[in-house]
């Protein structure tokens, strides 16, 4: 049964833009799906669909058998930015999703204490449990919200271009780190980006997107081993990856 | 392994040493300037005082003298602990109300569009004008005095809350939403401490508007506070004495302000 099952999504805005266009898409648990597409796709509008926060003006969301009216805490949504309080320290960042919530929703946070220090090294940011996020570069801010998002293991995880406006080189690192983390963190992955190749990298299926309103245009499965790593980008399936999502998009 | 000669260049040291000695004297320069102000206002303001009578133009001499007479016998110190009775609860109430207005303006469009233009209107207001009907609904007592300080500080405060609970980035927001964080954790983990800068703000500069309250209350209908004594002084002809008052309210002004200042300072810390 896949844990992701958007059936016919149609958003249309106040302002009459359509932002999505009869939008389906299924996801099988553990997989890793991106969604590439040009600005105005309705990328972003898909992903707050998904998390509970904006109602779709017609057709449904199914997660885990149960359809989706507002956020749950089984999913768990990566921002543009990185969004941690700042009067908070990393590791006081990483704890907020296990100090809010409804306390009789039905999640277990048995042995969450234990997987802040774990999460923290995961992602790499040990020595900076105690620094706060001014002190933190793009980049490791980054990797502290990614370790928030990941604090109450949630079976799905949507990612809204996390990785925007850094520099190349952080983000192709940020990337390789997400595809491990994602690999221990055992959860159903759903990312929207620009980036050809760092959707590829990442993904099971990247799907492609029409511009406004946002259709599905094709889908193309990646046929790449796990773990990943960037030298695969010389690789020829990469490289017919690359070609057939360019073609999908008519670059 | 290669030996290191290390090559000591006199001539750029004493270029760093002069460099260094150039921004230490600017700092004494700056740091120094407004005191070279003061003492020159003092000299003239002494300098025009020889040409008037002690009643009108009183000298700087003079007034000191009447502040160390008055600070000596104590009377000063009681009269300024009545005036702070006043300003200090006023500051809280005014804080608390203008808190408790500003947030429900901040969330709902209904409530803003409900009070907002009366609110800003009120301004309008000369608060010297309604310190009469407050002597007249509230008597002569520390009561009157209290509110016309918590009206006084309410504006300021609630501006600053709405300001600081509107400011919140969309983001955080969302960020709270999809943890399902209950409107009681939003409070208290997301807004609250995002406004604190703003609030403290408000409350600084509401502190010294509560003091320019709790006297200009005093100078209508008592016999106790700095207010009182500022009156005192001016139906005695005792013009030394109201320098007195007013530089002691000025000095006690700029206690409550530093030291709200100290707690924002202490919070940016933690914060």
């Amino acid at each position: 049964m896949p844990i992701i099952t958007a059936d016919c999504l149609n958003v249309t805005y106040p302002n009459r833009v359509e932002a999505l266009h009869s939008f389906s898409l299924e996801m099988e648990r553990g997989e890793f799906v991106a969604i590439v597409g040009p600005s105005g796709c309705g990328k972003s509008t898909l992903l707050r669909v998904l998390a509970g926060l904006l109602k779709p003006t017609s057709g449904t969301v199914i997660l885990d058998g149960e359809p989706v009216t507002q956020p749950s805490r089984h999913v768990s949504l990566l921002f543009q930015e990185p969004s941690l309080l700042p009067w908070r320290t990393v590791e006081q960042n990483l704890r907020l999703p296990l100090e809010v919530g409804n306390p009789h929703a039905k999640l277990d946070l048995s042995g969450s204490e234990s997987r802040v220090s774990d999460l923290i090294r995961l992602v790499g940011l040990e020595g900076f449990e105690h620094a706060h996020p001014r002190e933190l570069s793009g980049g490791m801010a980054r990797r502290a919200a990614l370790a928030r998002a990941l604090i109450t293991q949630p079976p799905v995880l949507l990612l809204d271009e996390p990785f925007g406006a850094l520099d190349a080189m952080t983000r192709e690192s940020l990337i390789a780190s997400l595809e491990s983390i994602w690999r221990v963190a055992t959860t159903t992955g759903l990312m929207v980006t620009h980036s050809i190749r760092e959707s590829i990298f990442l993904a099971d299926r990247v799907v492609i997107c029409t511009p406004r309103p946002g259709q599905v245009a094709g889908i193309v499965k990646i046929n790449l081993p796990r773990p990943r790593n960037w030298e695969m980008e010389g690789l020829p399936e990469f490289i017919a990856s690359k070609n057939e999502i360019r073609a999908l998009l008519s670059l | 392994m290669s030996a290191t000669k290390f090559v000591f260049d006199h001539s750029s040291d004493t270029a760093n040493s002069s460099v260094l000695r150039h921004t230490l004297m600017r700092q004494w320069v700056l740091r120094l300037a407004p005191w070279f102000t003061l003492c020159a206002v003092m000299v003239l303001w002494h300098v025009v005082s020889l040409g008037y009578p002690a009643f009108i133009l009183p000298g700087p001499m003079r007034v000191v003298e009447t502040l160390l007479g008055k600070l000596a016998d104590g009377t000063l110190l009681i009269h300024t602990l009545v005036t702070l009775s006043e300003a200090i609860p006023g500051l809280i109430l005014g804080a608390i109300f203008g808190f408790a207005t500003g947030y429900p303006i901040a969330k709902s469009p209904v409530i803003d569009r409900l009070l907002s233009p009366f609110i800003v209107a009120s301004q309008g207001i000369p608060f010297i004008a309604i310190a009469p009907l407050l002597l007249i609904w509230f008597g002569n007592g520390a009561g009157s005095k209290i509110f016309l300080c918590a009206i006084v500080v309410f504006f300021p405060i609630t501006i600053n809350v709405i300001v600081g609970i509107r400011g919140i980035s969309p983001l955080l927001r969302d960020l709270f939403r999809t943890m399902n964080a209950t409107g009681w954790q939003t409070f208290i983990k997301l807004e609250l401490p995002a406004a604190m800068p703003l609030v403290l703000a408000g409350l600084r500069v509401g502190g010294t508007l509560s003091m320019i309250g709790a006297l200009a209350a005093e100078f209508l209908g008592t016999d106790k506070g700095l207010g009182y004594i500022i009156n005192q002084g001016r139906g005695l002809y005792d013009t030394s004495l109201v320098l007195a008052g007013i530089v002691t309210t000025v000095f006690v002004a700029l206690c409550i302000y530093g030291s709200i200042r100290a707690i924002e300072r202490m919070i940016e810390k933690y914060v």
